[in-house]
């Protein structure tokens, strides 16, 4: 499949921008978070950091939206694809990409006032915090589950259809939500909850590299589910193309048929395993071992991981191969 | 809507006999032209007479060339040869289109009363994902146009009262040369493209991916395999006794066999 990049930019920075929605709201759900609560001075100076955090995540999600729109051929009729919501996974994202916005926006809202002192009562505050984190969490997660599931379920392309496809979209959101929350805490003066972010951090990161290297090698060895023979109504039949029905390129080969630098994918398989798993743990020991190094060695886990997401899902396009391929 | 309406009693679609066709184009060039002009125009070319023209078109015409067999295997009992295959490739209607369902918009839907699976170019917009989701490369997009573009089973000439009865049906079968392309409804089991599927064999593409294709493709007639022919007779080999000649005729066989 070919590669578009706005749909490798959109796919990375918005499914990190959903892992940061995610993990907030986890955060915001914990029993800690009523400490965010006006009456607790030095947690309430975390109020104006929260609602930047998530006008980051949301600032990520828009990016990362408004560059999905850039391979459409009509950008204009976008909002069309919000009806049908029934039958199509595409469908279903732009749905939920939207109706997460509410929560998350509520929640920037909250902050804002209680940083201001709008006169949030302080036990109001912590439900409605706990709740609408809750709320935001699923739907940044069940958001990204439907990026995934719009690959997956298309039975034209095998690769796709693999069952660690979604588990490995949802692995990359949560791993950039880590990493850059992690980054911001500690460019914040850090905290107590670095140690735990960077322990997690390293977890999801040994689980995406188990996740992406079984994905590859059953990709490896996976052969097509039909033959030429199948695609052209004679079964059995040894089939081999004596000449193509046109000269030059056309659509088809040009979109389904994408195979530059295919013979690249060992060495771009090394250095996304590098990038979103080696450096990402490194950095996480080192964090957990020498706190002080954080305020460096975060911000530098998120870098590599965002870059590590973006080559291994420019992989997933590139060595996908799909059925139409059988006819040329 | 996006959603798939009832299967209809009616399902307009293509025989095409694999075993006629002979690769002519001819089926490629009148839908283009058609097409053109019709319910899916314009069907845009890029740079048609330049360096590297390209274009929408609705059907291609691929040429196979299919090994021969042993005897026994591919359900034939005798050997089978090898042979050129002209295949032309377009949308197949199916039953359960997945670039359908995979719409966004709205814009792909299958017709609920004659199974005709068609692309509203005004809601469009130009995602791609229902070409991802076809096996058969059935949908070309036009980067001219910004839409996705697909058969239409000249849905403007099947039920075009201005034309003459003759005329109403698509135009890459009423161009064919050789009949190899055939139109009606494959949901009656009495009409003509039914029976000829039931008679000599039709078969469906892929059917293991389960999109249930209405159009159907005969497959060619067993061809005879070269070993059944006896050797051509050759001249026996004549044999002259020398010494029966007279001595002049010896020695003219002698000259000329040197």
């Amino acid at each position: 499949m070919h590669p578009a990049l706005s749909v490798i930019f959109f796919t990375t920075l918005s499914g990190a921008g959903y892992g940061v929605l995610a993990l907030i709201g986890v955060m915001l759900a914990s029993p800690g978070a009523h400490l965010l609560a006006r009456d607790h001075e030095p947690a309430a100076s975390m109020l104006l950091p929260l609602a930047c955090v998530l006008l980051l995540a949301l600032a990520l999600v828009t990016v990362g939206l408004l560059s999905s729109t850039f391979h459409l051929g009509k950008p204009m009729r976008a909002w069309r694809a919000f009806s049908q919501w029934r039958t199509s996974w595409l469908s279903r994202e732009g749905v939920l990409a939207l109706a997460t916005y509410v929560p998350a926006v509520a929640l920037v809202a909250l902050a804002l006032a209680a940083w201001a002192g709008g006169g949030v009562a302080a036990d109001t505050f912590a439900t409605s915090v706990a709740t609408l984190g809750i709320v935001t969490t699923v739907l940044a997660l069940v958001t990204v589950g439907c990026t995934a599931m719009i690959y997956a379920s298309l039975a034209t392309i095998p690769a796709w259809q693999h069952t660690l496809v979604v588990p490995a979209y949802l692995g990359f959101a949560v791993q950039g939500g880590l990493a850059i929350v992690g980054s911001l805490i500690a460019l914040l003066q850090g905290g107590g909850l670095l140690a735990p972010l960077a322990i997690a951090l390293a977890a999801v990161s040994i689980v995406l590299v188990a996740i992406k290297i079984r994905y590859w090698r059953d990709i490896d060895v996976q052969a097509l589910p039909a033959t030429r023979g199948d695609a052209v109504g004679l079964p059995g039949r040894d089939v081999s193309v004596f000449e193509r029905p046109h000269s030059e390129q056309n659509y088809l080969t040009r979109e389904m048929g994408f195979v530059v630098a295919r013979k690249h994918a060992h060495k771009l398989r090394t250095i996304a395993l590098i990038l979103f798993g080696l450096i990402p743990v490194l950095a996480a020991v080192l964090v957990w071992a020498l706190p002080a190094s954080a305020a460096v060695a975060m911000p530098l886990a998120a870098l590599a991981a965002l870059l590590g997401a973006f080559v291994e899902r420019w992989l997933f396009f590139a060595q996908a191969r799909h059925l139409v391929t059988l006819y040329y | 809507m996006t959603a798939l309406p009832p299967p209809s009693k009616k399902k307009m679609g293509l025989v095409i006999d694999l075993d006629t066709c002979v690769g002519c184009h001819a089926c490629a060039v009148s839908c283009k032209e058609w097409n053109a002009g019709g319910f899916a125009a314009p069907l845009t070319d890029e740079q048609p007479y330049g360096k590297d023209p390209t274009g929408v078109w609705f059907n291609r015409v691929h040429s196979y060339e299919v090994a021969a067999t042993e005897p026994g295997s591919c359900g034939s009992a005798a050997a089978l040869p090898a042979m050129t295959l002209h295949f032309p490739r377009s949308c197949l209607h199916c039953e359960q289109p997945a670039c359908v369902t995979v719409c966004p918009t709205g814009a792909s839907f299958k017709r609920a009363e004659d199974g005709i699976v068609l692309v509203d170019e005004d809601k469009c917009i130009g995602c791609k994902l229902c070409s991802w989701a076809c096996p058969y490369g059935a949908r070309e997009y036009s980067e001219v146009e910004g839409v996705m573009k697909k058969c239409t089973l000249c849905i403007d000439r099947i039920y075009n009262e201005n034309l003459e009865e003759a005329e109403r049906q698509p135009a890459c079968v009423q161009a064919c040369p050789t009949r190899a392309r055939h139109f009606g409804d494959l949901g009656d089991p009495e009409s003509k493209v039914s029976k000829l599927v039931a008679e000599r064999g039709g078969v469906d593409l892929l059917p293991q991916l389960g999109y249930q294709p209405v159009n159907k493709y005969l497959p060619p007639r067993p061809r005879r395999a070269g070993e059944a022919q006896p050797a051509a007779p050759q001249a026996p080999v004549e044999a002259l006794d020398t010494a029966t000649l007279s001595p002049l005729l010896r020695w003219v066989d002698r000259v000329l066999s040197r």
